[in-house]
């Protein structure tokens, strides 16, 4: 390992304008003769909008346009669409409604835009919103995804609401294996809505170039290519050669910035009409509006063991929230993202899935940090636990009385695990986590008045999702390949451009690591390029932890092919033969002699030409690669977490938290853990504090951060994370990812180790201190009963 | 319209705005220095805060007006020339930051912190002292770290 190369924890490159703020994100940017847009939007969950008269507004100081959704379809700007289709078990496709960028007819969420006013200011722009009369006919509601198939129709293509009944797996032999078991776990889950809330709101800023009649966009993105893909080819704003899409320094991602939403296409449009740079950038209590949430699940789900505590069956009935909308990828979160990791860590020898996606008059729900997975998780590993206490089984020794143990696996839900090893990383777990202490703790916490308890999840995720044909065969409209280029200049010095995109992820160290070791050249004579649409020809954008996976072995590519040429330039040089000459610390060297030319002398002479024929070899070195994985990567690892409750006021404080998990080969261990940190956060947020309320009305009641709770630093204890090792056998890096392991795993940890110290299973997430108490109430008044 | 006139990472700055202008607007858009972030309309983030005469102050949470012959040190104004604050070089010898969004006000709040906490700070007191700041990245485990290597670092 070099001192850059991989597997070192190199300081990142990026943080220099981080921590002297000379970053540039969207908003920082500002172009001459800017203007701004402010966002009209329903009040109202479910209502027809009758009329808009916008005649006062017009007339205010400043305003350069007030637009509505007829003026919207009158330019014949498409509808935002989502990108995956899923059929129905009958073989119907799933029921998209129409999703115009501002509401025409009929507003469906508290939040939908309904028109946006243009203005010199954005003081002036909000002023004039105040002065805008929308006439809306109010309509019943539904929020509730349980009772969104007896709700009020919102769609006229979906009836009772259902955009599919898609299912999974086996029905017959599954409920064969629940009716010979021996034993059958059953609970029934609510996984809760939530907020991704990256720190950095949305932001979309537009310009016109009447000249070249194109259009240039910043956009807080994930995906810059993907979002110039649909609002070309979809929307129908300009095509692809004539729209340049710029996503900056993003201010996190967890997924929310990976769709194409309503205000950017508009800022497009708007710029187009008035002629001026228009932007837009959220506020944060308007991000909660606008902002694509997460999860939202209500399941039923049964677990079978023989009489040797073998897992012989999991059957599970999901009704999954999709909101007013199908937003981008909506679809393939509750279905090829969510059923096909049932099998968690586990040979089950027979799953079946049923999963009933939903509108309701909420805001639309898509992928969020882990996305299907953490749902799948939660699912699993509460159904093992659970099993585990009701079978009086150790969870730890029930997990690996089931546990896969040779590889590859072919599970019964589509997924082929390629590598792992369960059992290291339980028992690594065990140890750092100090389990065999656990009973003298709990005593000692006892006397101090607390419930100690503790959780286990062994999780497996998948990651890096591809190969493109199998994701097509599955309904995905886009392929999942990653793109790179290397580009060296002449004198030495390397720009890799990348079709990943950064949003915290430190790819520009990272993928740099990978450039410094390969080309034996300083990790500062290495520059990494993304997040340009003008700069970086095609690429997927980063989510699904793929960067590393896919984007990584993309950059491998490109690689093999500059050192492939850059030896035969070598050669020429050094008046050699081709197949004399070695590439290693930076050097071409022939073989079995003194003589050698560093990589910058051989690229100085690919750029200047003069010593081979360039008429076999092109001049210049610069190469590109397109790779498309043979399999998804499949990360998995344990998380055990021990919680004490204050009984009095069911407040719980996570006291220890260790995380092992397999990530395969690690590029930057530093950068590896501080992943896992974030991930296990977020799934804790989930468990404890977060939720997304609406009243009956579609009213969201947590529309803010003094409503919704966001984790704090209190929240947390020093994490213990280490790792153990499978390389990934299908990429050349034996990468695997490890973006969303933390909040994979950590929501089950969590309420494994709160139901342990309450020693009851009846309580939901979030579980905040009124709802701990409350389950301890129900434990307390039974015991009461039986004494 | 209001004359506003305020000392800004040590130079004297004068403009008139509109008396609704936030000090955060004032720095971000009329002085251009975006290092200040905004991630809330609640005050709770503290991607804003900023140092006024010496002390943390949420720039979302007071008009620029406010400010009135203020000396306003951002996130820009903390390194001494090309030498970083021993806070700043601690949250990146300590990848004390992901996306960046949150780091700004992380750091304007972590020097707030030492010069009212002192340079001995434990976990506790860090985490509690940062109840002000929103980090959605980190699950603030480096972050800690990095505050106490800064505290102890700026003392020297």
């Amino acid at each position: 390992m070099t001192a850059t190369g991989i597997g070192a924890a190199v300081r990142r490159k990026e943080d220099q304008r981080f921590i002297t703020g000379q970053g540039h994100y969207t908003d920082d940017f500002s172009r001459p003769g800017q203007t701004y847009a402010y966002f009209i939007r329903s009040p109202h969950a479910h209502a027809k909008i009758r009329s808009i008269d916008s005649k006062a507004a017009t007339g205010m100081p400043g305003v350069l346009a007030v637009l509505t959704g007829k003026d919207l379809a009158n330019d014949k700007i498409g509808n935002l669409i989502c990108g995956w289709m899923i059929h129905s078990k009958d073989g119907s496709p799933m029921k998209m409604a129409p999703h115009p960028a501002l509401a025409e007819t009929k507003a469906c969420y508290v939040g939908d835009p309904v028109a946006v006013v243009i203005a010199e200011t954005l003081a002036q722009a909000k002023d004039a919103a105040e002065k805008v009369r929308i006439d809306y006919e109010v309509l019943p509601a539904v929020t509730d995804p349980a009772k969104a198939k007896s709700a009020i129709q919102i769609h006229e293509v979906a009836p009772k609401n259902t955009i599919y009944e898609w299912h999974l797996g086996d029905a017959k032999a599954t409920d064969m294996a629940i009716a010979s078991a021996k034993h059958v776990t059953k609970l029934d889950f609510i996984n809760n809505r939530l907020v991704p809330n990256a720190m950095e709101p949305r932001a979309a800023l537009a310009e016109y170039d009447a000249g070249a009649d194109s259009l240039t966009l910043w956009n807080t993105s994930q995906n810059p290519h993907v979002a110039r893909l649909v609002i070309s080819a979809f929307v129908g704003m300009a095509p692809e050669h004539k729209l340049r899409v710029i996503a900056p320094d993003v201010g996190g991602g967890f997924g929310s910035k990976i769709f194409i939403y309503p205000e950017e296409v508009v800022c497009l449009w708007a710029a187009r009409r008035v002629n001026r740079p228009v932007k837009w950038t959220s506020d944060r209590s308007e991000a909660f509006l606008a902002d694509a949430h997460g999860r939202d699940h209500v399941t039923h789900a049964e677990l079978a063991f023989d009489a040797d505590g073998k897992i012989t069956a999991l059957k599970v009935k999901t009704v999954a929230n999709l909101g007013g909308y199908m937003s981008t990828f909506s679809s393939s979160v509750p279905t090829y993202l969510y059923a096909t990791l049932l099998s968690g860590q586990y040979a089950i020898p027979n799953i079946y899935c049923e999963v009933d996606a939903v509108y309701t008059n909420t805001v639309p729900v898509d992928a969020y940090r882990g996305a299907g997975r953490p749902e799948a998780t939660f699912v699993v590993e509460r159904l093992v636990e659970v099993g585990a206490r009701e079978l009086g089984i150790d969870p730890a020794e029930l997990r690996k009385r089931n546990f896969i143990k040779s590889f590859p696996y072919q599970t019964p839900v589509i997924m082929a695990y390629d590598a792992g090893d369960y059992q290291a990383s339980l028992k690594k777990a065990m140890d750092l986590a100090d389990v065999k202490g656990f009973g003298k703790r709990k005593r000692e916490a006892a006397r101090r008045g607390k419930l100690r308890g503790l959780g286990y999840s062994t999780y497996i995720e998948a990651c890096g999702i591809a190969p493109s044909a199998a994701v097509g065969s599955l309904g995905a409209g886009v392929g999942l390949w990653e793109s790179a280029e290397v580009r060296v200049n002449p004198t030495g010095n390397v720009e890799v451009l990348t079709g990943c995109h950064a949003h915290g992820q430190g790819h520009e160290t990272t993928f740099a690591q990978l450039v410094s070791e390969r080309l034996g050249i300083p990790i500062d004579q290495v520059s990494i390029v993304h997040g340009d649409t003008d700069k970086v020809q095609f690429g997927m954008g980063t989510y699904g932890s793929r960067s590393g996976a896919v984007g990584m072995t993309a950059i491998v590519k490109a690689l093999d092919k500059v050192e492939a040429k850059a030896k035969k330039i070598a050669a020429h040089v050094m008046e050699a033969a081709e197949g004399d000459i070695e590439f290693k610390d930076g050097k071409f060297t022939v073989a079995g002699t003194d003589k050698s030319m560093a990589f910058g002398e051989v690229a100085l002479a690919a750029y200047v030409g003069h010593k081979f024929p360039t008429h076999e070899i092109e001049p210049g070195l610069k190469e590109g690669a397109f790779y498309d994985p043979t399999n998804f990567t499949f990360p998995a690892g344990c998380h055990i977490c021990e919680v004490e409750i204050d009984e009095d006021t069911g407040e719980t404080e996570i006291v220890s938290w260790t995380a092992v998990d397999d990530f395969g080969t690690l590029i930057n261990p530093m950068i590896v853990e501080g992943q896992v940190h974030g991930g296990i956060a977020q799934g804790v947020g989930q468990a404890m504090i977060e939720h997304t309320v609406y009243d009956e009305d579609g009213q969201l009641l947590s529309g803010s951060y003094m409503d919704y709770a966001m984790p704090r630093a209190h929240n947390f204890p020093t994490f213990k994370v280490d790792t153990t090792e499978t390389k990934c056998p299908s990429n050349p890096l034996g990468i695997k990812g490890c973006g969303e392991a933390g909040a994979i795993a950590a929501p089950a940890a969590v309420m494994n180790a709160i139901t342990d110290a309450l020693g009851t299973e009846k309580i939901e997430m979030p579980a905040t201190p009124l709802a701990v108490w409350r389950a301890l109430q129900t434990v307390t008044r039974s015991q009461v009963a039986a004494e | 319209m209001l004359p506003v006139s305020m000392t800004v990472n040590g130079k004297a700055v004068t403009a008139t705005v509109d008396p609704r202008t936030l000090l955060v607007q004032y720095l971000r858009e009329n002085l251009r220095l975006t290092g200040t972030h905004v991630g809330c309309d609640t005050s709770q983030c503290g991607a804003c805060v900023v140092h006024v005469d010496g002390v943390a102050r949420k720039s979302c949470t007071m008009f620029a007006w406010q400010a009135e012959g203020a000396k306003v040190t951002t996130i820009e104004g903390v390194a001494n020339g090309a030498q970083l604050h021993p806070m700043q070089e601690a949250f990146r010898e300590h990848h004390a930051l992901q996306c960046g969004y949150c780091t700004p006000g992380m750091i304007m709040a972590a020097i707030d912190m030492v010069n009212r906490k002192g340079h001995d700070l434990d976990d506790q007191t860090i985490r509690h002292e940062l109840e002000g700041n929103l980090c959605r990245c980190t699950g603030y485990h480096n972050i800690v770290k990095a505050i106490a290597a800064g505290a102890r670092a700026m003392k020297g």
